[in-house]
Protein backbone atom coordinates (compact mmCIF):
# COMPACT_ATOMS: atom_id res chain seq x y z
CA UNK A 1 0.00 0.00 0.00
CA UNK A 2 1.30 3.50 -0.97
CA UNK A 3 1.52 6.74 1.10
CA UNK A 4 -1.03 8.96 0.41
CA UNK A 5 -0.90 11.21 -2.80
CA UNK A 6 1.23 14.45 -1.92
CA UNK A 7 -0.48 17.61 -2.52
CA UNK A 8 2.18 18.41 -5.21
CA UNK A 9 1.60 14.96 -6.69
CA UNK A 10 -1.81 16.36 -7.37
CA UNK A 11 -0.71 19.25 -9.01
CA UNK A 12 2.20 17.23 -11.21
CA UNK A 13 -0.48 14.68 -12.54
CA UNK A 14 -3.07 17.57 -13.43
CA UNK A 15 -0.21 19.05 -15.26
CA UNK A 16 0.61 15.57 -17.27
CA UNK A 17 -3.45 16.23 -18.23
CA UNK A 18 -3.30 19.40 -19.34
CA UNK A 19 -0.06 19.13 -20.87
CA UNK A 20 -1.75 15.80 -23.19
CA UNK A 21 -1.20 15.35 -26.94
CA UNK A 22 1.42 17.98 -26.88
CA UNK A 23 4.84 17.51 -29.19
CA UNK A 24 7.03 19.88 -27.81
CA UNK A 25 7.01 21.15 -24.04
CA UNK A 26 9.61 24.11 -22.64
CA UNK A 27 9.60 24.75 -19.06
CA UNK A 28 11.36 27.61 -17.77
CA UNK A 29 14.40 27.59 -15.40
CA UNK A 30 13.41 27.05 -11.74
CA UNK A 31 10.80 24.80 -12.52
CA UNK A 32 10.49 21.68 -10.85
CA UNK A 33 6.40 21.44 -10.64
CA UNK A 34 5.83 21.54 -14.25
CA UNK A 35 8.93 19.68 -15.02
CA UNK A 36 7.72 16.90 -13.51
CA UNK A 37 4.63 16.86 -14.71
CA UNK A 38 5.87 17.29 -18.56
CA UNK A 39 8.29 14.12 -17.57
CA UNK A 40 5.11 11.77 -15.95
CA UNK A 41 2.99 12.65 -19.60
CA UNK A 42 6.62 11.78 -21.52
CA UNK A 43 6.56 8.38 -18.88
CA UNK A 44 2.95 7.45 -19.69
CA UNK A 45 3.08 7.90 -23.09
CA UNK A 46 5.90 5.38 -23.87
CA UNK A 47 4.57 3.04 -20.99
CA UNK A 48 1.77 2.85 -23.28
CA UNK A 49 4.21 2.37 -26.24
CA UNK A 50 3.94 5.82 -27.55
CA UNK A 51 6.74 8.18 -28.44
CA UNK A 52 6.03 11.20 -26.15
CA UNK A 53 6.70 14.95 -26.01
CA UNK A 54 9.61 16.65 -26.37
CA UNK A 55 10.62 18.37 -23.05
CA UNK A 56 13.35 21.40 -23.34
CA UNK A 57 14.38 22.42 -19.88
CA UNK A 58 15.67 25.66 -19.76
CA UNK A 59 19.26 25.96 -17.95
CA UNK A 60 19.37 22.34 -17.91
CA UNK A 61 22.42 21.17 -20.10
CA UNK A 62 20.82 17.38 -20.14
CA UNK A 63 17.16 18.36 -21.48
CA UNK A 64 18.45 21.36 -23.84
CA UNK A 65 17.77 20.74 -27.56
CA UNK A 66 19.25 24.53 -28.54
CA UNK A 67 22.64 25.19 -29.90
CA UNK A 68 22.06 28.76 -31.12
CA UNK A 69 21.87 30.69 -27.77
CA UNK A 70 18.97 32.17 -26.01
CA UNK A 71 17.43 33.12 -29.35
CA UNK A 72 16.55 29.39 -30.47
CA UNK A 73 13.47 29.13 -27.87
CA UNK A 74 11.79 32.50 -29.28
CA UNK A 75 12.63 31.70 -33.05
CA UNK A 76 10.85 27.99 -32.49
CA UNK A 77 7.97 29.28 -30.40
CA UNK A 78 7.35 32.02 -33.59
CA UNK A 79 7.28 29.07 -35.84
CA UNK A 80 4.95 27.07 -33.69
CA UNK A 81 7.60 24.39 -33.30
CA UNK A 82 6.45 24.47 -29.51
CA UNK A 83 2.93 23.56 -28.36
CA UNK A 84 3.23 24.16 -24.47
CA UNK A 85 5.28 26.41 -21.88
CA UNK A 86 4.19 27.88 -18.21
CA UNK A 87 4.03 31.36 -17.30
CA UNK A 88 4.11 32.30 -13.46
CA UNK A 89 3.33 35.54 -12.55
CA UNK A 90 3.51 38.36 -8.80
CA UNK A 91 0.33 38.83 -10.08
CA UNK A 92 -2.48 37.03 -12.41
CA UNK A 93 -5.77 39.36 -13.03
CA UNK A 94 -9.60 37.48 -14.08
CA UNK A 95 -8.38 38.43 -17.63
CA UNK A 96 -5.45 36.52 -17.85
CA UNK A 97 -3.16 39.32 -17.66
CA UNK A 98 0.52 38.70 -16.00
CA UNK A 99 2.87 41.22 -14.20
CA UNK A 100 5.89 40.14 -13.86
CA UNK A 101 7.32 43.43 -13.22
CA UNK A 102 6.15 45.20 -9.43
CA UNK A 103 3.53 46.60 -7.90
CA UNK A 104 2.25 50.23 -7.69
CA UNK A 105 2.57 52.82 -10.33
CA UNK A 106 5.41 52.19 -13.01
CA UNK A 107 8.51 52.74 -13.26
CA UNK A 108 9.01 53.78 -9.87
CA UNK A 109 7.34 50.58 -8.19
CA UNK A 110 7.66 50.04 -4.37
CA UNK A 111 8.19 46.40 -4.79
CA UNK A 112 10.30 45.33 -7.85
CA UNK A 113 9.76 41.84 -9.32
CA UNK A 114 13.09 40.49 -11.66
CA UNK A 115 11.23 41.80 -15.25
CA UNK A 116 8.65 40.05 -18.06
CA UNK A 117 11.60 37.56 -19.39
CA UNK A 118 10.04 36.33 -22.51
CA UNK A 119 6.26 36.28 -21.45
CA UNK A 120 5.34 39.48 -23.81
CA UNK A 121 6.33 36.94 -26.79
CA UNK A 122 5.73 33.49 -25.62
CA UNK A 123 1.63 34.17 -24.65
CA UNK A 124 1.06 35.46 -27.65
CA UNK A 125 2.25 32.47 -29.31
CA UNK A 126 2.36 29.26 -27.96
CA UNK A 127 -0.79 27.52 -27.86
CA UNK A 128 -1.01 26.09 -24.32
CA UNK A 129 0.28 28.26 -21.98
CA UNK A 130 -0.35 26.86 -18.48
CA UNK A 131 -0.33 29.35 -15.83
CA UNK A 132 1.01 28.02 -12.26
CA UNK A 133 0.97 29.59 -9.15
CA UNK A 134 0.93 27.52 -6.15
CA UNK A 135 0.29 30.64 -4.35
CA UNK A 136 -3.36 31.00 -4.33
CA UNK A 137 -3.91 34.61 -2.31
CA UNK A 138 -5.85 37.92 -3.07
CA UNK A 139 -2.08 39.27 -3.15
CA UNK A 140 -1.15 36.86 -5.92
CA UNK A 141 -5.31 36.84 -8.01
CA UNK A 142 -6.02 39.89 -8.31
CA UNK A 143 -8.57 41.86 -9.75
CA UNK A 144 -6.24 43.96 -12.14
CA UNK A 145 -2.97 43.78 -12.45
CA UNK A 146 -0.86 46.68 -11.89
CA UNK A 147 1.45 46.05 -14.95
CA UNK A 148 0.73 44.11 -17.86
CA UNK A 149 3.96 41.94 -18.67
CA UNK A 150 1.68 40.49 -20.99
CA UNK A 151 -2.23 40.09 -22.01
CA UNK A 152 -4.28 37.07 -21.83
CA UNK A 153 -6.68 38.25 -24.70
CA UNK A 154 -6.14 40.72 -27.99
CA UNK A 155 -8.11 42.66 -29.68
CA UNK A 156 -9.36 41.16 -32.90
CA UNK A 157 -6.45 41.22 -35.75
CA UNK A 158 -3.86 41.54 -33.53
CA UNK A 159 -1.85 38.33 -34.43
CA UNK A 160 -2.32 35.88 -31.67
CA UNK A 161 -1.82 32.15 -32.41
CA UNK A 162 -1.52 31.19 -28.56
CA UNK A 163 -2.48 32.38 -25.00
CA UNK A 164 -3.54 30.66 -21.52
CA UNK A 165 -5.52 27.57 -21.58
CA UNK A 166 -5.45 27.22 -17.49
CA UNK A 167 -4.68 28.55 -14.17
CA UNK A 168 -3.35 25.79 -11.36
CA UNK A 169 -2.65 26.58 -8.10
CA UNK A 170 -2.07 24.90 -5.04
CA UNK A 171 -5.88 25.12 -4.15
CA UNK A 172 -8.03 24.95 -7.68
CA UNK A 173 -7.88 24.10 -11.27
CA UNK A 174 -9.18 26.80 -13.92
CA UNK A 175 -10.17 26.92 -17.22
CA UNK A 176 -9.44 30.15 -19.73
CA UNK A 177 -12.39 31.71 -21.50
CA UNK A 178 -10.90 33.17 -23.68
CA UNK A 179 -14.38 34.58 -25.12
CA UNK A 180 -15.47 36.07 -22.08
CA UNK A 181 -12.60 36.79 -21.09
CA UNK A 182 -11.96 34.57 -17.79
CA UNK A 183 -11.90 32.03 -15.70
CA UNK A 184 -13.74 28.94 -15.11
CA UNK A 185 -13.72 27.06 -12.19
CA UNK A 186 -12.70 23.60 -13.05
CA UNK A 187 -11.93 21.42 -9.75
CA UNK A 188 -11.28 22.35 -6.75
CA UNK A 189 -7.90 20.43 -4.84
CA UNK A 190 -8.97 17.84 -1.66
CA UNK A 191 -9.09 19.82 1.92
CA UNK A 192 -10.20 22.73 -0.08
CA UNK A 193 -13.64 24.52 -0.54
CA UNK A 194 -15.64 26.67 -2.64
CA UNK A 195 -15.83 29.55 -0.23
CA UNK A 196 -12.05 28.83 0.80
CA UNK A 197 -11.44 29.81 -3.48
CA UNK A 198 -13.77 32.60 -3.04
CA UNK A 199 -11.94 34.24 -0.49
CA UNK A 200 -8.06 33.69 -1.42
CA UNK A 201 -9.21 34.79 -5.14
CA UNK A 202 -9.19 38.56 -6.07
CA UNK A 203 -10.95 38.26 -9.27
CA UNK A 204 -14.87 36.90 -9.86
CA UNK A 205 -14.69 33.62 -12.26
CA UNK A 206 -17.55 31.48 -12.86
CA UNK A 207 -18.42 27.94 -11.55
CA UNK A 208 -20.60 25.18 -10.87
CA UNK A 209 -22.81 25.19 -7.83
CA UNK A 210 -21.03 22.04 -6.67
CA UNK A 211 -17.69 21.98 -8.59
CA UNK A 212 -15.60 18.67 -8.87
CA UNK A 213 -12.81 17.67 -6.82
CA UNK A 214 -9.27 17.39 -8.96
CA UNK A 215 -9.04 13.84 -9.38
CA UNK A 216 -6.34 11.98 -7.69
CA UNK A 217 -3.94 9.44 -9.54
CA UNK A 218 -4.22 6.13 -9.93
CA UNK A 219 -1.59 3.46 -8.55
CA UNK A 220 -0.12 3.07 -11.66
CA UNK A 221 0.19 6.59 -12.49
CA UNK A 222 1.85 7.43 -8.84
CA UNK A 223 4.21 4.26 -9.09
CA UNK A 224 5.84 5.71 -12.54
CA UNK A 225 5.85 8.99 -10.55
CA UNK A 226 7.67 7.75 -7.60
CA UNK A 227 10.14 5.66 -9.26
CA UNK A 228 11.10 6.82 -12.59
CA UNK A 229 9.60 10.34 -12.90
CA UNK A 230 11.37 11.40 -9.67
CA UNK A 231 14.46 9.97 -10.65
CA UNK A 232 14.40 12.14 -14.32
CA UNK A 233 13.54 14.97 -12.03
CA UNK A 234 16.34 14.51 -9.66
CA UNK A 235 19.01 15.20 -12.82
CA UNK A 236 17.64 18.56 -12.84
CA UNK A 237 16.41 19.29 -9.57
CA UNK A 238 17.85 17.53 -7.29
CA UNK A 239 16.84 19.14 -4.29
CA UNK A 240 13.22 19.03 -4.96
CA UNK A 241 13.07 15.18 -6.16
CA UNK A 242 14.61 14.33 -2.57
CA UNK A 243 12.53 16.61 -0.56
CA UNK A 244 9.51 14.92 -2.55
CA UNK A 245 10.69 11.22 -1.73
CA UNK A 246 11.42 12.52 2.18
CA UNK A 247 7.72 13.67 2.15
CA UNK A 248 5.62 10.48 0.68
CA UNK A 249 7.27 8.68 3.48
CA UNK A 250 5.72 10.68 6.01
CA UNK A 251 1.82 11.02 6.87
CA UNK A 252 0.34 13.25 4.83
CA UNK A 253 -0.80 15.44 8.45
CA UNK A 254 3.00 16.47 8.47
CA UNK A 255 3.30 16.77 4.47
CA UNK A 256 3.72 20.00 2.47
CA UNK B 1 46.54 40.62 -28.44
CA UNK B 2 46.45 39.13 -25.08
CA UNK B 3 45.80 42.49 -22.50
CA UNK B 4 45.33 42.52 -19.10
CA UNK B 5 41.94 43.55 -17.12
CA UNK B 6 42.88 47.28 -16.79
CA UNK B 7 44.08 47.61 -20.31
CA UNK B 8 40.83 46.31 -21.21
CA UNK B 9 38.51 48.43 -18.38
CA UNK B 10 40.37 51.74 -20.34
CA UNK B 11 37.80 51.06 -23.46
CA UNK B 12 34.67 51.60 -20.99
CA UNK B 13 34.33 55.44 -21.42
CA UNK B 14 31.91 57.27 -19.36
CA UNK B 15 28.40 57.07 -21.27
CA UNK B 16 29.29 54.31 -23.09
CA UNK B 17 26.12 51.86 -24.37
CA UNK B 18 27.33 48.52 -22.24
CA UNK B 19 25.71 44.74 -23.21
CA UNK B 20 26.79 42.14 -20.77
CA UNK B 21 25.30 38.64 -21.14
CA UNK B 22 22.77 36.22 -19.51
CA UNK B 23 24.72 34.88 -16.32
CA UNK B 24 24.72 31.27 -18.07
CA UNK B 25 26.45 32.17 -20.93
CA UNK B 26 29.62 33.47 -19.49
CA UNK B 27 29.90 36.13 -17.75
CA UNK B 28 32.95 38.29 -17.15
CA UNK B 29 32.86 38.82 -13.67
CA UNK B 30 36.62 39.19 -13.71
CA UNK B 31 36.22 42.25 -15.29
CA UNK B 32 33.64 43.88 -12.75
CA UNK B 33 36.67 44.86 -10.32
CA UNK B 34 38.14 46.71 -12.94
CA UNK B 35 35.57 48.96 -14.14
CA UNK B 36 34.52 49.68 -10.73
CA UNK B 37 38.07 51.42 -10.05
CA UNK B 38 37.56 53.87 -13.07
CA UNK B 39 34.56 54.95 -11.47
CA UNK B 40 33.36 55.49 -15.16
CA UNK B 41 29.58 56.30 -14.83
CA UNK B 42 26.36 56.94 -16.75
CA UNK B 43 26.87 53.92 -18.40
CA UNK B 44 23.53 52.53 -20.40
CA UNK B 45 23.98 48.65 -20.01
CA UNK B 46 22.16 46.17 -22.00
CA UNK B 47 21.03 43.13 -20.98
CA UNK B 48 21.65 39.90 -23.11
CA UNK B 49 18.39 39.69 -22.61
CA UNK B 50 18.69 39.22 -18.72
CA UNK B 51 20.92 40.09 -16.28
CA UNK B 52 22.38 39.32 -12.70
CA UNK B 53 25.15 39.72 -10.24
CA UNK B 54 27.68 42.08 -12.74
CA UNK B 55 24.83 44.14 -13.41
CA UNK B 56 23.84 44.69 -9.82
CA UNK B 57 27.21 45.48 -8.67
CA UNK B 58 27.53 48.03 -11.50
CA UNK B 59 24.59 49.85 -10.64
CA UNK B 60 24.94 49.09 -6.20
CA UNK B 61 28.24 51.17 -7.37
CA UNK B 62 26.25 54.19 -8.83
CA UNK B 63 28.01 53.96 -12.50
CA UNK B 64 24.68 52.76 -14.09
CA UNK B 65 22.11 55.59 -15.20
CA UNK B 66 20.15 53.43 -17.58
CA UNK B 67 19.17 49.43 -18.28
CA UNK B 68 17.52 47.72 -21.26
CA UNK B 69 16.34 44.34 -19.69
CA UNK B 70 14.24 41.74 -20.14
CA UNK B 71 14.88 40.83 -15.81
CA UNK B 72 17.35 41.47 -13.67
CA UNK B 73 17.35 38.76 -10.59
CA UNK B 74 19.96 36.56 -8.62
CA UNK B 75 18.47 33.94 -9.81
CA UNK B 76 18.23 31.26 -7.10
CA UNK B 77 19.23 33.52 -4.91
CA UNK B 78 16.19 35.85 -5.51
CA UNK B 79 15.84 39.32 -6.61
CA UNK B 80 19.14 41.59 -7.13
CA UNK B 81 19.17 44.07 -4.22
CA UNK B 82 20.74 47.15 -5.42
CA UNK B 83 18.82 47.02 -8.86
CA UNK B 84 15.41 46.61 -6.85
CA UNK B 85 16.44 49.58 -4.32
CA UNK B 86 17.78 52.04 -7.90
CA UNK B 87 14.24 51.22 -9.34
CA UNK B 88 12.51 52.19 -6.05
CA UNK B 89 14.78 55.13 -5.50
CA UNK B 90 14.12 56.27 -9.12
CA UNK B 91 18.10 56.38 -9.56
CA UNK B 92 18.33 54.54 -12.79
CA UNK B 93 16.50 54.93 -16.14
CA UNK B 94 14.59 51.72 -16.89
CA UNK B 95 13.96 50.32 -20.67
CA UNK B 96 12.33 47.16 -19.75
CA UNK B 97 12.06 44.79 -22.35
CA UNK B 98 10.98 41.32 -23.42
CA UNK B 99 13.82 38.74 -24.36
CA UNK B 100 13.07 38.19 -27.99
CA UNK B 101 13.20 42.12 -27.88
CA UNK B 102 16.75 42.27 -27.10
CA UNK B 103 17.42 39.49 -29.54
CA UNK B 104 15.64 40.90 -32.27
CA UNK B 105 17.74 44.22 -31.68
CA UNK B 106 20.87 43.07 -31.85
CA UNK B 107 19.70 40.86 -35.03
CA UNK B 108 19.06 44.33 -36.97
CA UNK B 109 22.48 45.30 -35.99
CA UNK B 110 24.08 42.84 -37.10
CA UNK B 111 22.50 42.90 -40.41
CA UNK B 112 22.78 46.65 -40.74
CA UNK B 113 18.87 47.15 -40.65
CA UNK B 114 17.46 50.38 -38.85
CA UNK B 115 14.87 47.51 -36.97
CA UNK B 116 13.47 44.35 -37.02
CA UNK B 117 9.59 43.85 -37.43
CA UNK B 118 8.32 41.31 -33.97
CA UNK B 119 5.28 39.39 -33.12
CA UNK B 120 3.80 39.63 -29.53
CA UNK B 121 4.13 42.83 -27.25
CA UNK B 122 0.98 44.66 -28.40
CA UNK B 123 -1.74 45.23 -25.57
CA UNK B 124 1.48 45.21 -23.30
CA UNK B 125 2.16 47.82 -20.69
CA UNK B 126 6.20 47.10 -22.05
CA UNK B 127 5.00 48.42 -25.51
CA UNK B 128 3.09 51.17 -24.04
CA UNK B 129 5.92 52.74 -21.79
CA UNK B 130 8.93 52.17 -25.15
CA UNK B 131 8.75 55.59 -27.33
CA UNK B 132 11.24 53.80 -29.03
CA UNK B 133 9.15 50.84 -30.14
CA UNK B 134 6.88 51.55 -32.79
CA UNK B 135 3.98 49.90 -34.17
CA UNK B 136 3.13 49.65 -37.92
CA UNK B 137 0.65 47.70 -40.19
CA UNK B 138 2.18 44.85 -41.73
CA UNK B 139 2.46 46.03 -45.54
CA UNK B 140 2.47 42.57 -46.96
CA UNK B 141 -0.64 41.27 -45.02
CA UNK B 142 -3.60 41.70 -47.18
CA UNK B 143 -5.98 43.16 -44.31
CA UNK B 144 -4.90 44.86 -41.10
CA UNK B 145 -1.83 43.36 -39.43
CA UNK B 146 -0.25 45.63 -36.95
CA UNK B 147 3.33 45.03 -35.70
CA UNK B 148 5.82 46.01 -34.16
CA UNK B 149 9.11 47.44 -34.73
CA UNK B 150 12.12 46.78 -32.89
CA UNK B 151 14.89 49.55 -33.36
CA UNK B 152 18.39 48.22 -34.08
CA UNK B 153 20.83 47.70 -30.40
CA UNK B 154 23.76 48.97 -31.47
CA UNK B 155 25.99 48.72 -28.03
CA UNK B 156 29.46 50.33 -28.13
CA UNK B 157 31.01 48.45 -25.97
CA UNK B 158 30.35 43.78 -25.53
CA UNK B 159 32.23 42.26 -22.40
CA UNK B 160 31.98 38.68 -21.99
CA UNK B 161 34.33 35.89 -20.62
CA UNK B 162 35.05 32.15 -22.68
CA UNK B 163 36.53 28.92 -22.12
CA UNK B 164 39.25 29.99 -24.60
CA UNK B 165 41.14 32.02 -27.41
CA UNK B 166 43.67 30.75 -29.64
CA UNK B 167 46.64 33.47 -30.37
CA UNK B 168 45.35 34.51 -33.40
CA UNK B 169 42.18 36.41 -31.65
CA UNK B 170 39.57 33.64 -31.91
CA UNK B 171 37.26 32.89 -29.38
CA UNK B 172 35.65 29.58 -28.61
CA UNK B 173 31.49 30.28 -27.66
CA UNK B 174 30.50 26.70 -28.46
CA UNK B 175 27.11 26.80 -28.42
CA UNK B 176 26.43 29.73 -26.78
CA UNK B 177 25.57 32.14 -30.01
CA UNK B 178 24.19 35.32 -28.17
CA UNK B 179 27.89 35.84 -27.19
CA UNK B 180 28.17 36.03 -31.26
CA UNK B 181 25.17 37.87 -31.67
CA UNK B 182 26.51 40.85 -29.20
CA UNK B 183 29.80 40.76 -30.87
CA UNK B 184 28.41 40.98 -34.54
CA UNK B 185 26.19 44.25 -33.19
CA UNK B 186 29.04 46.03 -30.87
CA UNK B 187 31.65 48.23 -31.73
CA UNK B 188 34.01 47.01 -29.84
CA UNK B 189 34.57 43.75 -28.21
CA UNK B 190 36.31 42.97 -25.19
CA UNK B 191 36.42 39.11 -24.06
CA UNK B 192 37.98 37.43 -21.12
CA UNK B 193 39.03 33.80 -21.53
CA UNK B 194 40.27 30.94 -19.08
CA UNK B 195 43.52 30.42 -21.50
CA UNK B 196 44.72 30.95 -24.82
CA UNK B 197 45.94 27.83 -27.19
CA UNK B 198 48.56 27.62 -29.74
CA UNK B 199 46.93 26.01 -32.24
CA UNK B 200 43.91 28.01 -34.74
CA UNK B 201 40.38 27.07 -33.22
CA UNK B 202 39.25 28.00 -37.11
CA UNK B 203 41.94 24.71 -38.27
CA UNK B 204 39.68 22.12 -37.33
CA UNK B 205 36.21 22.19 -38.56
CA UNK B 206 35.19 20.72 -35.20
CA UNK B 207 35.94 23.53 -33.08
CA UNK B 208 35.46 26.06 -36.41
CA UNK B 209 31.65 26.48 -36.28
CA UNK B 210 31.47 27.42 -32.61
CA UNK B 211 34.25 30.08 -33.01
CA UNK B 212 33.81 34.04 -32.86
CA UNK B 213 36.07 34.63 -35.46
CA UNK B 214 39.16 37.41 -34.60
CA UNK B 215 37.34 40.21 -36.69
CA UNK B 216 34.49 40.77 -34.26
CA UNK B 217 36.83 40.75 -31.18
CA UNK B 218 38.90 43.62 -29.97
CA UNK B 219 40.81 42.52 -26.98
CA UNK B 220 41.45 39.63 -25.13
CA UNK B 221 42.61 38.59 -21.65
CA UNK B 222 43.21 36.16 -19.51
CA UNK B 223 41.29 35.62 -16.64
CA UNK B 224 41.45 31.97 -15.13
CA UNK B 225 38.31 31.54 -13.04
CA UNK B 226 36.98 34.81 -14.52
CA UNK B 227 33.04 34.06 -14.37
CA UNK B 228 32.95 33.41 -10.68
CA UNK B 229 31.14 33.15 -8.66
CA UNK B 230 29.42 32.23 -11.98
CA UNK B 231 29.80 28.90 -13.67
CA UNK B 232 31.13 28.89 -16.94
CA UNK B 233 30.02 26.01 -19.20
CA UNK B 234 31.96 22.83 -19.82
CA UNK B 235 34.35 23.93 -17.35
CA UNK B 236 33.03 25.05 -13.63
CA UNK B 237 29.77 24.84 -11.58
CA UNK B 238 28.11 28.51 -10.20
CA UNK B 239 29.19 29.13 -6.64
CA UNK B 240 25.53 29.42 -5.74
CA UNK B 241 26.75 29.74 -2.27
CA UNK B 242 28.93 33.12 -2.67
CA UNK B 243 25.87 34.17 -4.35
CA UNK B 244 23.65 33.96 -1.75
CA UNK B 245 26.01 35.51 0.54
CA UNK B 246 26.00 38.50 -2.00
CA UNK B 247 22.11 38.64 -1.41
CA UNK B 248 22.28 39.42 1.92
CA UNK B 249 25.19 41.40 1.89
CA UNK B 250 23.71 43.41 -0.66
CA UNK B 251 20.18 44.39 0.70
CA UNK B 252 21.48 47.48 2.03
CA UNK B 253 24.02 49.65 0.24
CA UNK B 254 26.36 49.62 3.64
CA UNK B 255 26.24 45.87 3.43
CA UNK B 256 27.12 46.48 -0.68
CA UNK B 257 30.09 48.54 -0.04
CA UNK B 258 31.37 46.59 2.63
CA UNK B 259 31.25 43.39 0.34
CA UNK B 260 32.93 45.28 -2.33
CA UNK B 261 35.45 46.38 -0.46
CA UNK B 262 36.12 42.95 1.81
CA UNK B 263 34.58 40.03 -0.01
CA UNK B 264 37.47 38.44 -1.67
CA UNK B 265 36.93 38.87 -5.25
CA UNK B 266 38.55 35.52 -6.89
CA UNK B 267 37.58 31.80 -5.49
CA UNK B 268 38.81 30.33 -2.75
Amino acid sequence: MMSEVHPREILICTIAKLLDGVRHVAVGASSPIPAAGAMLLRALKQQAGEKGPRISILGSVEHNFFTNGSAELFDCAGQGRIDAFFLGGGQIDGRGNINLVGTGDYPQTPVRWPGSFGSAYLYYVVPRVILFREEHTPRALVEKVDFISTPGVSDNGVYRSGGPIALLTSKALFRFDKTRPGFDLQSIHPGHDLAGIKDATGFQFAHESQPEQTALPDQQTLALLRGRVYDEVAETYPDFAAQMRREIERPLSHAS
Amino acid sequence: MVSDLRALAKYVEPGVRLALPVDYAGVSMAMTRPIMERNTRNLDLVCVPTGGLQVDQLIGAGLVRSVETSAVSLGEAGGAPRFNAAVKDGAIALKDATCPAIHAGLMAAQKGSPFMPMRGLIGSDLLRHRSDWHVIDNPLADGSDPIVLIPAIKPDITIFHAPMADRYGNVWIGRRRELAAMAYASATTLVTVERIVDDSLLANEMSAAGVLPALYVTEIAVAPKGAWPYGLWGEYPTDTAEILRYARAARSAEGFADYMTNAQMEPA
